[in-house]
């Protein structure tokens, strides 16, 4: 049992109680730091390598809260590496993430964002403001930065409800923990370009959250049908991309069968063109 | 130069014992007690912010009666050894058993060996199951006895004389109300009454959701108490 003496307590902080046990919580950081950076950043950020990949996620505001998307698809320089990966995750009650970039150091860091997050609340008796959480998951990507200058890059999306100031608010961040707030959309990935012109053109204040995820929707497809790296709805399969609601009450994800009755509508569009 | 007195073994833990036990029956004692729904945890504790229960993990909570330093130390000491168990291995991994024993080591080892005094504490793991049958409800004593309980546990000041009373009014098909409101008469005995501004309510529901920890609010014991 980890019993700490006052003044070397690690707090509320589970990526140090971690050290404090000789677990490395990021260790591929670790071991690029011990190296140097043989990379470039530039290299890193283009999903060519042999490592599996994640792309697209987006995140937008509706009235009440947020919508956040993203495809399934993980690449490994050309391959599909993975075709169900949920790179949109619920990370607390009133919040979500989005991970783009390398797949592993990605997926741990999801973890240890939803479990510092739960960690914080039972330690402290009270969960972390909205903005407290966002600031942790910037402390993170930072602590990913030697990994991300030799080429696994981690650049989260973080959205959720804010129940001091009553909507929903979202952030992205850069490899380097930079962290921004945008006040309406955003898209990170490969297809950014993309899903992020589509957010760009339809997105209006105060949409419901039906024509939300509609617009989240036709961003992840039209980022699929240019961007080789982000999956469009596989329909022969029955997969779908990972869409979900975040609101006053909490997180809900959208069923994939009302993602598929969407997707028909989108489909049926596009051949009408 | 003057020798020390000679004092048996026996009487060292008999002088330890005697002052973990003065500085436990001194707080306000606790109870927990299995339900068809679910597991009850009714503290006695005016306070609403120092807490005696809380949740240690998806299934299991914790609560301490004693000295609110010391059981609180051993709650965020519970809480990491958890997460940690959880993270290397899965959460299904993490169990109140395991938790109950690490806590036994180190109160056994504080009583024993290497504290200049006992904690005065008692403390509660409790993992909800998905039936009574398999609920567990494990009582840490001061020196790091474990007892492995049943139906219900009663921990702190005058816990036997709580205890006796409970014995005679519980039954197992009690609501989340009817165990709450019995609880509380055992707790109170026959000459005080407690409302729900001295209680503090927790449960740990069995509906298969991952985080089954849910705190009663004032309201709710209020309502039950009517």
């Amino acid at each position: 049992m980890p019993r700490f003496a006052a003044g070397d307590d690690p707090g509320a902080s589970f990526p140090e109680l971690l050290r404090r046990m000789g677990i490395e919580p990021f260790p591929a950081a670790r071991e690029a730091l011990s190296q140097g950076g043989t990379r470039h950043l530039d290299n890193a950020l283009r999903p060519d390598g042999a490592l599996p990949h994640a792309t697209t996620c987006l995140a937008l505001t509706y009235a009440g809260g947020v919508v956040m998307a993203g495809d399934r698809r993980a690449t490994a320089g050309m391959t599909i590496s993975h075709r169900t990966m949920d790179k949109v995750v619920q990370a607390d009650d009133l919040s979500g993430v989005a991970i783009a970039g390398t797949a592993g150091p990605a997926m741990e860091m999801i973890k240890l964002f939803q479990l510092q997050l739960e960690y914080y609340e039972k330690v402290e008796g009270q969960a972390l403001s909205l903005e407290g959480k966002a600031n942790q998951l910037s402390m993170m990507v930072r602590g990913n930065l030697p990994a991300a200058m030799t080429g696994f890059v981690v650049v989260p999306l973080f959205a959720g409800f804010d129940p001091l100031v009553g909507r929903g608010r979202l952030w992205d961040f850069d490899a380097t923990g930079g962290r921004y707030e945008e006040r309406d959309f955003v898209a990170t990935g490969s297809g950014q370009v993309l899903a992020g012109t589509v957010l760009r053109v339809g997105w209006r204040s105060n949409l419901t959250r039906e024509q939300a995820i509609d617009l989240a929707a036709r961003a992840l497809w039209e980022a699929s049908d240019a961007d080789a790296a982000t999956g469009g709805p596989d329909v022969l399969r029955g997969i779908y991309p990972v869409v979900a609601s975040i609101d006053a009450n909490g997180w809900s994800r959208v069923p994939d069968d009302s993602l598929a009755s969407t997707y028909d509508t989108i489909m049926r569009e596009v051949r009408a063109r | 130069m003057s020798m020390p007195f000679y004092v048996s073994p026996e009487q060292v833990m008999k002088d330890r014992a005697d002052y973990a036990r003065k500085g436990i029956a001194r707080g306000r004692a606790l109870i927990a007690m299995q339900t068809p729904t679910c597991i009850v945890i009714v503290a006695e504790n005016p306070s609403t912010t120092l807490r005696k229960v809380s949740e240690i993990y998806d299934r299991i909570a914790f609560a301490g009666v004693g000295k609110y330093n010391e059981f609180d130390q051993m709650r965020v000491a519970g809480v990491r050894a958890a997460e940690l168990r959880g993270y290397q291995f899965s959460r299904h991994d993490v169990d109140a058993r395991s938790l109950a024993n690490q806590y036994a080591q180190v109160l056994g080892d504080v009583f024993s060996a290497s504290g200049p005094k006992p904690l005065e504490i008692e403390l509660l793991v409790a993992e909800v199951g998905d039936s009574p049958d398999n609920d567990r409800l494990f009582h840490i004593l001061y020196d790091g006895t474990l007892l492995d309980e049943k139906r219900f546990c009663v921990l702190g000041g005058d816990a036997e004389g709580i205890a006796k009373r409970l014995d005679a009014s519980y039954r197992d098909n009690f609501d989340l109300a009817a165990a709450i409101r019995t609880a509380v008469a055992a707790l109170a005995g026959t000459e005080r009454t407690l409302s729900a501004d001295d209680l503090e309510v927790a449960t740990l529901v069995r509906n298969g959701r991952r985080r089954s920890f849910v705190r009663c609010a004032d309201a709710e014991v209020a309502a039950a108490l009517r």
